[in-house]
């Protein structure tokens, strides 16, 4: 990670040709980032865990969970994360066409995703079944919610990026940008996985 | 240059396969447990064993094809901050369902 430094200090480098082991570092940054993210689900995930069976007389996730809806949630955010990936390819070859489609449509699916979740909790509150009903549901809203608040702040860094391809094009900041946003987009379905085993599925049991 | 470089960084180093190989892993993974929890032909606690293992195999899976964290020199401080969270997370959540159960059974 560090032996190149001393090598490279001689090289010139703008703003627009980032120094080599400063994308090394920002990668690492970002991650430890992603890691202290982690640690935040992790607490909301055991604030679950206790307060999950504790539904005051209201209903239970039983009552509440559709299946189906959920594994539509999930396939969306499943084919976002393979599209992503495919953006990541086409950056590595240069085709910035593809770049932007496939950014596109990754955002049109997270888009789908956002909504699907905020019709769900819609429904639950026109219903009386908001945060306010049982400990289950504060814990419920609290997890999933900042789990729909990061993939919403995720559609906009990734409107902000599809500007900055279109314009800027696939210059190195752009691409190293482009390299967070996917590892911030495959850690978000990575915690859905846990959400949709312990809240839905174990919800349901 | 910045490219060959951008590509040894343990995040990015993609290819065709190894994202179809993760899509169809996830899709298998995924499918495993809701029909397990929609037939309801198991007994709970083999449903659950069922959930949590899928659900473990697919993080891994997501890690491997989708984030491309190995033991490579490239990924070497990535994975072990990702180890280190997590034995924070297991001392966290596990200590947390510990406690508050112990609490409730005393409590009763």
């Amino acid at each position: 990670m560090m032996t190149t430094g001393a090598s490279t200090v001689g090289i010139a480098h703008n703003e627009e040709v980032e120094h080599p082991d400063t994308v090394e570092m920002q990668t690492l940054g970002f991650w430890l980032y992603l890691m202290s993210d982690l640690i935040i689900f992790a607490t909301l995930f055991a604030t679950f865990a206790v307060l999950g069976r504790n539904y005051a007389g209201g209903p239970t996730g039983k009552e509440l969970f559709e299946l189906p809806y959920v594994l539509g949630e999930t396939l969306l955010l499943l084919f976002s994360s393979v599209t992503y990936g495919l953006v990541m390819l086409a950056v590595h070859s240069g085709m910035k066409k593809r770049v932007l489609i496939g950014l596109a449509v990754t955002f049109l699916l997270g888009l789908g995703f956002v909504s699907m979740e905020i019709n769900e909790f819609h429904g639950l509150i026109a219903e009386g079944h908001g945060p306010d009903r049982s400990a289950f549901l504060s814990s419920f809203f609290t997890l999933v919610g900042t789990h729909g608040t990061h993939v919403s702040f995720g559609l906009i860094w990734m409107a902000v990026m599809i500007g900055q391809v279109a314009v800027k094009g696939l210059t190195s900041p752009v691409q190293s940008r482009l390299m967070r946003l996917s590892m911030f987009w495959h850690f978000l379905d990575i915690i859905w996985i846990g959400i949709f085993s312990i809240v839905y599925l174990m919800g349901v049991l | 240059m910045i490219q060959a470089h951008i590509d040894s960084t343990g995040a990015s180093r993609g290819s065709l396969k190894s994202y179809l190989t993760g899509f169809v892993l996830s899709l298998i993974l995924t499918a495993v447990p809701f029909a397990l929890v929609m037939s309801g032909a198991w007994s709970s606690s083999a449903i659950l064993g069922g959930i949590f293992s899928a659900g473990i195999v697919q993080i891994l899976a997501h890690l491997h094809y989708f984030l491309h964290l190995d033991t490579s020199s490239a990924a070497r401080w990535n994975l072990s901050a990702l180890i280190f969270t997590v034995l924070i997370m297991i001392l966290f959540v596990g200590g947390t369902i510990w406690i508050m159960n112990s609490l409730h059974y005393r409590m009763m």
